[in-house]
């Protein structure tokens, strides 16, 4: 079987995570780099650890006719609407990890196999892939008229793109826990914590039922448990903090994110299930088209 | 009698105060609250969900009325005041901005805790362009040393704030430190960029520390009707005016109305006397953000534990604003520990 070739487009914190990531994969080859500064520390990495790496940007790559099977971009949301474009004229499968959004949002404990077929996949943010799966936890059991989640995360684990743009963190994310998670209306709020040691990334994920009997409380904890068990085959350092707490009609769920200090170090674990959750989508693909092509 | 400073005053009184109203103000109080602010002569008056735009959530409490309804009613009762919203990054956003400037706000507060102000940029940048008075704020600045301070403010000033605020969120500073943080401002800063600075009353210094910090060149000082605020409230308005008075500020605010808007307005709408409680105090005594008291009270009884020892745990575990939800965990986790 050989394995599907990859390049990543940023060479920052979720670069550079990622690429080590797919180094381990069975499906996906990580084959080139493309930052813009030839000095930044992802790039060495990359040529280091092999990969075929430029500072002149994803347009020049493919001129010089390179095709990678999949591209996954961690650039910045202005910069992928111009990716987005490149890739789709060049055929190639995009998965987008900036806020730019110009394909369907993919949440990967979510809805995954809905999107093997679309040529670009929005990662949406760090926060919802931690909390959005807790709300669609909910809702696949209970109506829930309004879900809100906390993220707070170490501020070193916030890199420049996403402070100079928070807005489009609590937009994205409430949109995402309103589509895929469910919930009929949905709000996302974001704290950075400069503790040191820094603190790992802690979400806290409230949801208010149409329904709180005994008997809804008891599938709603079942199917929360049943979640975070799944989260953890593809992000072993997803767990609860403590157990859900009932009270009225409201849910609070806490959960605790460690990662596995591929590039940054496990207090991190914003950055690794935003990769994690990239690297799930493109084995799945890779599968898929495995399945098709035989 | 020859004044040796003249200042400007924010009222917060229907902003930070709606923390220990749990946020459950009515259009009517807010109205009569703004007109008879507006009559003692404060420059501005700061309004809305005491986490700012788009404050009203699970996490903070949710407002009595919408965000429109009360800047709509507060602009509205005002003639002199110009009115003011609060907005922290991660929380409201730009949107939420515009749409406050449509209900007649002039002039917006960004709110960050206090090493994190390069999320600001965004914000106070819109606020410019959108022609608003803008001012950064500083929040928990007893947590960050003087150095720091001044990179953070200078950060917000290169961004575009007309001035920059050291917040004492938790009421954990006394006078020494309120000089050495505003005095390094006031020299790193440039001259056009002014230098404000809001206190909590839970260490029950909240009047002289915002003296000491006038003395040191703050310009803008926050300060509300009988101190109504998170925590053991802030700096109240009246008595700080009579401080100043006898001390030879210009606040621009006149005493007897002050005093009449305190009595007669505010105190009648509290829902617990602004007091410095064994709670408000410990909060000041940990360093930990005010407006986790309420909070920290309803979970400490949920869980049966001892609200101080909730406290001083999120105070050991630096614990920033906006982190509400560590209450409940802790109060679990001590809970449990116990059991």
């Amino acid at each position: 079987m050989t394995k599907l070739t990859a390049a990543i487009v940023g060479s920052g914190n979720i670069g550079t995570d990622l690429m080590v990531k797919l180094q381990r994969s069975e499906w996906i080859e990580p084959r080139w780099m493309i930052g813009i500064d030839p000095e930044s520390d992802g790039l060495r990495r990359a040529k280091n650890a092999g990969l075929e790496v430029s500072a002149e940007g994803l347009a020049a790559m493919l001129k010089a006719g390179v095709h990678p099977d999949i591209v996954f971009d961690a650039t910045s949301a202005k910069a992928h609407v111009r990716h987005a474009k490149l890739l789709r004229e060049a055929g190639i499968q995009a998965v987008d990890l900036t806020p730019a959004a110009r394909g369907p949002y993919v949440i990967a404990a979510v809805n995954l196999q809905e999107h093997l077929e679309s040529p670009n996949v929005n990662m949406v943010t760090c926060g919802g892939q931690a909390t959005v799966p807790i709300v669609y936890a909910v809702s696949r059991v209970v109506g829930v008229s309004y879900a809100e989640i906390v993220a707070t995360i170490a501020s070193k684990s916030a890199g420049p793109g996403t402070r100079a743009n928070i807005d489009e963190f609590t937009e994205t994310t409430s949109r995402a826990i309103e589509t895929i998670g469910k919930a009929r209306r949905g709000k996302a709020i974001i704290i950075l914590n400069p503790a040191e040691p820094p603190i790992l990334m802690r979400d806290t994920i409230y949801c208010l039922m149409d329904d709180a009997s005994e008997e809804t409380r008891h599938k709603v904890l079942a199917s929360i448990r049943e979640m975070v068990s799944h989260v953890q085959t593809y992000v072993p350092g997803y767990r609860l903090n403590r157990e859900p707490i009932f009270r009225d009609n409201l849910v609070s769920v806490s959960i605790e994110v460690e990662g596995l200090g591929d590039y940054l170090p496990v207090y991190a674990g914003n950055l690794d299930i935003m990769t994690a959750a990239a690297v799930k989508f493109a084995e799945e693909y890779a599968k898929h088209r495995a399945a098709v092509n035989q | 009698m020859a004044y040796k400073y003249r200042i400007e005053v924010t009222d917060v009184t229907l902003r930070d105060g709606m923390h220990a109203v749990r946020h459950q103000f009515s259009v009517e109080d807010a109205r009569a609250i703004a007109s008879a602010l507006d009559s003692t002569g404060v420059a501005l008056i700061e309004a809305a969900h005491g986490d700012g735009l788009g404050g009203s959530s699970v996490q903070y409490g949710f407002s009595k009325e919408t965000e429109a309804d009360y800047l709509q009613a507060v602009c509205g009762a005002v003639q002199n005041a110009q009115v003011v919203a609060l907005l922290l990054p991660g929380i409201g956003t730009v949107e939420d901005l515009k749409r406050a400037v449509e209900y007649g706000i002039r002039g917006v507060r960004v709110a960050t805790h206090s090493t994190e102000a390069d999320i600001s940029a965004q914000h106070i940048e819109e606020g410019r362009k959108l022609g608003l008075d803008v001012v950064g704020f500083l929040m928990m600045s007893h947590m960050t040393d003087v150095e720091r301070l001044v990179e953070e403010a200078k950060k917000m000033a290169s961004y575009g704030a007309h001035a920059v605020y050291i917040v004492d969120s938790a009421g954990a500073m006394l006078m020494d430190e309120v000089r050495r943080k505003v005095s390094a401002l006031r020299n790193a800063l440039p001259d056009d960029v002014q230098v404000g600075f809001h206190a909590h009353n839970n260490l029950g210094v909240s009047v002289a520390n915002s003296i000491a910090a006038v003395e040191e060149g703050a310009y803008r000082i926050d300060a509300s009707l009988g101190g109504l605020g998170a925590g053991a409230g802030n700096t109240p308005l009246e008595v700080f005016v009579a401080a100043c008075e006898k001390y030879g500020i210009d606040t621009g605010v006149s005493l007897y109305p002050a005093m009449d808007a305190a009595e007669d307005v505010v105190r009648p709408r509290m829902h617990r006397p602004i007091i410095t409680d064994r709670t408000a105090l410990t909060l000041g005594y940990a360093g930990v953000y005010s407006s986790f008291l309420l909070h920290a009270q309803r979970a400490a009884e949920q869980f049966s534990v001892d609200v101080r020892d909730v406290l001083v745990e999120l105070g050991n575990r630096r614990v920033v604003g906006g982190q509400e939800d560590m209450i409940v965990d802790v109060a679990y986790e001590i809970a449990h520990r116990q059991a």
